[in-house]
């Protein structure tokens, strides 16, 4: 009797401590790292898509166009918002110091890019604008929100945290293109139909 | 992995006309310019250069007044049946895409030089040494192409962000990206010949110029009996240079002409 009890607290006495070590793992591996590893950065600038597309009627491609040749303009720069925004049509703060601290001195909006591609990789917008950038999984569906994402910037690498992942582009890739081989042509798996 | 004669409706290719070539080497430096091919630290080590178009001189090596020189330029021939892909262990080349350009992924190289040895033009170059650009230079540099560190192998593509521009505006014109013109993409080698000795397009494609020159009885690849059915051909009416072009021997007859 008493050896069997006394088996039983030691091994108590034995996980336990396993289980608090596994527990404290888990949470700084999940909680703790990312912590350490992406600093937040906000935007320059208090923007709204949403008021943009649903009071004043506009459309993504009002702003994010393409050139001519097939690339991709990207943000817009200070003289399309000033098609516009020359001159304060509100009374927000950050409407005026668009005006003020960037258009009127000639210096762009430092805007932060959540979906830079790496340097190694080569990227069409052009062949890809048939799709929604949000519901495809491309980038965060900013278009209907109210404001802008906070900005988590690796520390080590200096990347986005959103900055698309291999595996997001393999997922169509991969799996869509390999299914319609005849739809997707020239969208083959081939490292270097993205790698350059 | 290829092993055998990888198909694609598009083949582009090039047919290089020994005759009018002469060796003025624009095309080695605009690829050098091109693809971001840092100037070399010490020039005189030959071991160690990066040219992905290199011109090799030909000579009949007959006395004069009969002596007679060909220049040959040589870019990666993007064989059809590539030697250096199916020995990469991690697949960082391979011939996988419509157009059958072989392509290198530089970042995932492993540096093992597997594909160095079993090319047998001498298309591909390991980087001894990191790039380093003379200061200024750094601005020059085509944003296009990934720079390679110490350690990898790298070669000639076509100039493949190219022909991914090409297929950009086509299709922002409202066309085919798979049915391109002729010209629409043009790598920089073949831009910049003054002669117009190099002339680029879909070996497949009858509307193309390269089509019906590959098929002329001047026309023949390197080493042609290696069976690696290289994606560039080569056009001489000379015919000791065909004949040097796959290393014929003295009594030999070269086939077809
Ligand atoms: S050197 Fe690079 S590309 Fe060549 S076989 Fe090795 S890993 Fe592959
Ligand atoms: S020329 Fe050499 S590097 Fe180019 S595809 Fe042929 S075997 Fe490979």
């Amino acid at each position: 009797m008493m050896e069997e009890k006394k088996g039983g607290t030691s091994a108590g006495g034995v996980v336990l401590p396993f289980l608090l070590g596994f527990v404290a793992a888990l949470a700084f591996g999940w909680w703790g790292v990312p912590q350490l590893l992406f600093s937040k950065k906000t935007q320059p600038l208090v923007f709204t898509h949403q008021n943009h597309i649903e009071l004043y009627g506009m459309s993504c491609d009002d702003c994010h166009s393409f050139r001519r040749d097939g690339s991709f303009s990207g943000l817009p720069d200070n003289a399309k918002c000033a098609e516009c925004h020359s001159f304060p049509m509100g009374d927000h703060p950050d409407e005026i110091k668009f005006v003020e601290e960037y258009y009127e001195k000639g210096i762009e909006v430092p805007w932060l890019v959540y979906q830079y591609q790496p340097d190694n990789v080569f990227f069409s917008h052009a062949a890809h604008r048939e799709y929604d950038c949000a519901t495809a999984g491309c980038h965060p569906d900013v278009g209907s929100s109210n404001e802008l994402p906070v900005y988590y910037e690796n520390r080590l690498t200096k990347y986005s945290r959103d900055t698309m992942k291999m595996k997001d582009c393999e997922r169509c890739h991969a799996t869509v293109a390999a299914q319609e081989p005849e739809r997707f042509a020239g969208a083959p798996n081939a490292c270097q139909t993205c790698h350059k | 992995m290829v092993l055998y004669l990888k198909e694609f409706k598009i083949k582009w290719g090039m047919v290089i006309d020994l005759d009018r070539c002469t060796g003025c080497g624009a095309c080695m430096v605009a690829c050098q310019a091109e693809n971001n091919i840092a100037p070399p630290v010490d020039a005189s080590n030959k071991r160690y250069s990066m040219t992905w178009l290199l011109v090799y001189q030909l000579s009949n090596k007959q006395p004069y007044p009969n002596h007679d020189v060909a220049y040959m330029p040589r870019p990666c021939l993007q064989c059809g049946k590539p030697n250096c892909v199916p020995v990469c262990p991690v697949i960082a080349t391979d011939k996988n895409q419509e157009g059958g350009i072989v392509s290198q992924v530089n970042a995932r190289c492993i540096g093992c030089r597997y594909c160095m040895a079993a090319c047998p033009y001498h298309a591909r170059y390991f980087n001894w040494q990191d790039p380093v650009w003379p200061e200024g230079m750094e601005k020059t540099l085509t944003p296009d192409v990934s720079t390679r560190p110490r350690g990898v192998v790298e070669k000639c593509l076509f100039c493949h962000h190219r022909y991914m521009y090409a297929r950009d505006k086509a299709r922002i014109e409202g066309r085919d990206p798979n049915a391109l013109n002729e010209g629409d993409y043009i790598p920089a080698c073949v831009e910049m010949c003054p002669t117009g000795a190099m002339v680029f397009g879909d070996l497949q494609n009858p509307e193309h110029k390269v089509h019906k020159l590959s098929k002329s009885p001047y026309a023949f690849r390197l080493l042609e009996r290696l069976n690696t059915k290289p994606q560039v051909y080569y056009y001489s009416k000379r015919e000791w240079v065909r004949k040097q072009g796959d290393n014929y021997l003295e009594h030999e007859t070269v086939g077809g002409v």
